[in-house]
């Protein structure tokens, strides 16, 4: 008995220091007030205790000419891609043609959110970042734009400002110079939304190819999905354990 | 014997003319710098795919340099070769200006460059760009160290040696750091091979040699100071050495590829069909800054030809930078394998080779880089009394003023 109370209590103590705010949060929580400086309302639904948020992609379930996660993502973040080989793509299509069968797919593809990210790594400031709920962020606010975390991405998932920005969101903060990546929706997840806008506009479309979720929460849909059918992650060879899993790619 | 002496350079039209040529490119990098800071990198040649581009490549040609122009340093205070030994403070002052000049670009192509304080005190120390940052600086304070112990009269020896010694230890700790740049990028076919941190330590030796030789030459040729036909001849011959140690190195680290499956679509792609990095490998790097540089450096009676020496040395440099060129952006030109197995197509880029074209701005900064580096040399060696004065063939052997 003695062990949940204890638990409870610490749960409350969390959320009386979130609701304050300030200094005190910064000792108790540095990952979620570094979150706060991005623009986001911490709450404590967000930063749920042991949580490593993931997405499960159904390649089977993705059809080659649907892009609405892109559209959604680029809608909910402000950024716009026109063409440009500058322009910034937080999310992009790939499409996939096995070269032993002719077989072809189509998937979405975004930061994994690595368990080991090389882009932390090689970051000379530590602007490049993972929160303890496995999501890797940019914080936007000392990134000196060198591009190593580019460099040191496996998959092109970073994107470089190189231009001022216009039409900011006010809860995805940007800023020319600087380096910046799909955050999985952290503003939303850390308001209680529990999902993310590609996954919302996915599901909107009716087909249902992305699950957001906590992967260490059993109950949860992702955590049944991921240990009842078979899913790989990208590059499972450099050992990086990633946030986003795939199926019948 | 008569001892070496040092003295300033006097104040010539030529010593003006070449510190304000100088100063002139170093103007124009600075204008080029605040045109990108007001517009973004978006009138740049680079874009998401190519991250760094050409002042990447100067910038790193200028770092590795740095280390191998102290080699000429090392070469007389701790492997004991007389001849370098007059030119020892000149080398390190030419070692110092080669890094300020890289570091200056590094930064001033970063997307941010007023947040490098920032950088000072957020520091990741995972990362091996912070420990670069250390690197460097400590380069600069070891060789200021260096530098003390032999320009003062009467310095005990033995703490010349020490000094000597600690810089040629940083320097090859320093390199190994640069090449540990791109060592660590395991993602990249290109760069993730252990043999990239000697690689650099060869080059290093090479374009910093060169580098020296090339300073040397211009100095001597506007003073009336001499590069004694001893140093040039033994120069000469180093430096042919280290090109053939650096292609040595070039060599190993292709035929090792060749052999891992997952590296040899690579190795074909940039051998043979890597368009204008096919051409910049093999034109640039192999001929001209590998085999006419050994063809003139080996040639019988060197003594006789410093035109040869002077050529070559200019080639080493030229070819050098194709071999960053190469490295740097050829390596970022390849597409990454995310999908094995696969091919790929989307609107990122996926599955292509990366293009990138580098503007005016671009090379305006990586040569304002290179006239730092010569604008500070030239004003260390205007105001520092590191160039020998009465350097001839006959006093080449003299007893230094320290010893
Ligand atoms: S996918 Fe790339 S950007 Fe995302 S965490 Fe991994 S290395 Fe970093
Ligand atoms: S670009 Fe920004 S986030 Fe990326 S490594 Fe450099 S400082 Fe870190």
């Amino acid at each position: 008995m003695i062990i949940p109370t204890t638990e409870k209590g610490a749960e409350i103590s969390r959320r009386d220091l979130l609701k304050k705010g300030g200094a005190m949060a910064t000792v108790t929580l540095a990952p979620g007030v570094t979150l706060m400086a991005f623009g986001g309302q911490a709450s404590a639904d967000g930063l749920k205790k042991g949580a490593r948020w993931g997405l499960l992609i159904d390649a089977g379930k993705c059809p080659e000419d649907c892009s609405a996660c892109v559209t959604a993502c680029s809608n909910e973040h402000g950024w716009k891609n026109n063409g440009l080989d500058t322009d910034p793509q937080w999310i992009r299509k790939v499409t996939l043609r096995e070269k032993a069968t002719g077989r072809e797919n189509s998937l979405p593809v975004m930061c994994q959110h690595c368990d080991e990210p090389p882009c932390v790594d090689v970051c000379p400031t530590g602007a490049s970042m993972k929160r303890a709920d496995g999501i890797v962020l940019v914080n936007r606010h000392i990134c000196i734009g060198c591009r190593y975390c580019m460099m040191a991405c496996p998959f092109k998932a970073r994107s470089f400002v190189a231009e001022e920005v216009t039409d900011q969101r006010t809860t995805t903060p940007r800023g020319n110079g600087t380096v910046e990546a799909c955050n999985m929706c952290v503003h939303k997840i850390d308001r209680g939304d529990g999902t993310t806008a590609c996954v919302e506009a996915c599901q909107a479309t009716g087909n249902n190819a992305m699950i957001f979720g906590d992967l260490n929460d059993p109950e949860s849909d992702i955590a049944k999905a991921v240990s009842t059918y078979a899913s790989m992650e990208l590059r499972a060879d450099l050992g990086l354990g990633l946030g986003v899993r795939y199926q019948n790619v | 014997m008569e001892k070496v002496t040092y003295r300033e350079l006097r104040s010539t039209p030529k010593v003006w003319g070449f510190l304000i040529l100088c100063a002139a490119f170093v103007a124009a990098a600075g204008l080029s710098v605040l045109y990108i800071e007001a517009h973004g990198h978006i009138v740049t040649g680079m874009n998401n795919q190519i991250v760094w581009g050409l002042p990447h490549v100067f910038a790193i040609f200028l770092i590795i340099a740095a280390s191998g122009a102290l080699n000429v340093s090392s070469i007389g205070s701790v492997f004991g070769k007389k001849p370098y030994k007059p030119v020892a403070r000149l080398a390190n002052v030419l070692a110092v200006a080669l890094l300020m000049g890289g570091l200056a670009v590094l930064v001033l192509d970063l997307g941010r460059p007023d947040r490098l304080v920032m950088a000072m005190y957020t520091y990741n120390f995972t990362s091996i760009f912070a420990w670069n940052i250390l690197l460097y600086t400590g380069f600069m304070g070891v060789v200021a160290i260096y530098l003390y112990t032999l320009m003062t009269r009467g310095m005990d020896p033995r703490f010349l040696k020490a000094a000597a010694l600690l810089a040629f230890v940083w320097r090859l700790v320093l390199t190994t750091g640069t090449g540990s740049i791109f060592g660590w990028l395991v993602a990249r076919t290109p760069y993730d091979s252990a043999i990239m941190p000697p690689m650099f330590i060869a080059m290093s030796f090479s374009f910093g040699m060169a580098m020296f030789m090339l300073v040397m030459s211009l100095t001597t040729a506007i003073t009336n100071r001499v590069y004694t036909t001893e140093l040039r001849v033994r120069q000469a011959r180093l430096l042919g050495v280290f090109v053939a140690a650096a292609m040595y190195f070039v060599i190993a680290h292709h035929l090792s590829n060749m052999y891992l499956a997952k590296k040899s679509a690579y190795e074909s792609w940039i051998l043979l069909g890597g368009g204008i990095y096919t051409k910049l490998f093999w034109i640039g790097q192999v001929l001209i800054g590998g085999i006419i540089p050994m063809l003139l450096l080996f040639q019988p009676r060197i003594e006789a030809k410093r035109g040869a020496v002077l050529l070559a040395a200019l080639l080493v440099v030229l070819g050098g930078l194709a071999q960053v060129y190469v490295i740097v952006v050829g390596g970022q030109a390849y597409p990454l394998d995310i999908f094995p197995g696969f091919e790929v197509s989307s609107s990122f880029n996926d599955g292509v080779i990366n293009s990138y074209t580098p503007t005016l701005l671009e090379l305006a900064l990586g040569f304002g880089g290179i006239a730092l580096a010569l604008l500070i040399t030239g004003l260390g060696m205007k105001f520092l009394r590191i160039v020998p004065d009465n350097l001839t063939d006959d006093t080449a052997n003299a007893p230094m003023p320290a010893e």
